[in-house]
């Protein structure tokens, strides 16, 4: 087994209906706005972002002894093609694995994509313009802070796994004791989702800067503004 | 240095993806991954089940009955790069005309 989001019979029913639900609210959501916003010629780099962090979920790294990680994608997909078509293509992601690779559970898909497609994108792109604004309007902090915030969404995501189970978790265990145990190899696998993000991100600035949404505000239009704006 | 059009960016971007799956996956860690690994230490696993559709013939990214390890990796890396695009290219189309024209009039799918 080369990759495992949430399997079956870790977390109970009426948690993993209520995730479910939710994460069809949510995507419906995500479709609506991106059809409505999304220019027809740029579908395509949608299509792609979904099949990049399919290709990069399949590659494990070595994060500990014994233990391993991959990429989640919420922030590079965001950052390439806007939260909610980011959103998007890390669901259809999921709905692909639990349905054709056997990998994350039915019942637990809700649950897969509100973690890792909703909230990876969401909260990664939140903390991305954060990071962006304190950077400054510049190719490279549109790099760095993609690389950050892709450090910081598996913590997340492990923080939030960890209140679901706290929720409807089908063992008695202790939760600090989980908590603890989740965002230690999270921040770890962090580093690999930091990296991979980064340099995806990176590559596409050097090529097509203008397809990157969230670098609208970016380049030699909006570097000329700010020399002008610093110079008058 | 000439701009690629976007239809070049996006091939090239599948070809990367293809790469990865030809020359990376098949020699990706094969440990338990962050979540696995956890689970089985804290002891949250006791109510795991199979999946449900564990039989299926690309379970797990292999082939059933390929044990060559590099061939079933490859198609089911694949597989998941061409149904994952296909998947969201042909979805965001379809809504896309049966909910009306595009911003900025942009008819054109390719460029």
């Amino acid at each position: 087994m080369i990759g495992m989001h949430i399997p079956d019979g870790f977390i109970d029913g009426p948690t993993s209906l209520v995730a479910g639900l939710i994460a069809i609210a949510a995507v419906a959501w995500c479709v609506r706005r991106t059809t409505d916003t999304l220019e027809d010629r740029h579908i395509p780099v949608v299509g792609l972002a979904a099949a990049f962090i399919f290709a990069a979920q399949m590659l494990n790294f070595p994060v500990a002894s014994g233990t391993s990680g991959h990429l989640l994608g919420g922030v590079l997909g965001a950052v390439l093609v806007g939260p909610w078509a980011g959103a998007l293509a890390v669901t259809v992601v999921l709905v692909v694995q639990a349905l054709v690779f056997a990998d994350g559970g039915l019942s637990a898909l809700g649950l897969n994509v509100v973690n890792m497609a909703v909230v990876g994108s969401f909260v990664g792109y939140a903390v991305y313009l954060m990071l962006r604004r304190m950077f400054g309007a510049r190719p490279s902090s549109v790099t760095g802070a993609a690389g950050i915030a892709a450090f910081v969404v598996p913590i997340v995501t492990s923080i939030l796994f960890t209140v679901e189970y706290a929720i409807g978790g089908n063992d008695a265990v202790s939760i600090g004791s989980l908590a603890g145990a989740m965002v230690g190899v999270h921040a770890l696998i962090g580093i690999g989702e930091g990296l991979i993000t980064g340099l995806a991100i990176g590559a596409v600035m050097t090529m097509r800067p203008d397809l990157v949404y969230g670098a609208r505000d970016v380049g030699p239009r909006a570097a000329a503004a700010i020399l002008r704006g610093a110079t008058s | 240095m000439r701009r690629l059009s976007i239809a070049a960016f996006v091939l090239l971007g599948l070809t990367v993806a293809v790469a990865l799956v030809i020359l990376v996956a098949p020699n990706a860690n094969a440990n338990p991954d962050g979540l696995e690994r956890v689970a089985a230490e804290q002891g949250i696993d006791t109510g795991a089940v199979d999946h449900a559709l564990a039989d299926s013939p690309l379970a797990d990214y292999g082939v059933d009955g390929v044990d060559h390890r590099y061939a079933g990796t490859w198609v089911a890396g694949l597989v998941g790069v061409a149904v994952a695009f296909t998947i969201v290219t042909a979805l965001l189309l379809v809504v896309r005309r049966a909910r009306g024209s595009a911003p900025e009039a942009s008819s054109s799918a390719t460029a």
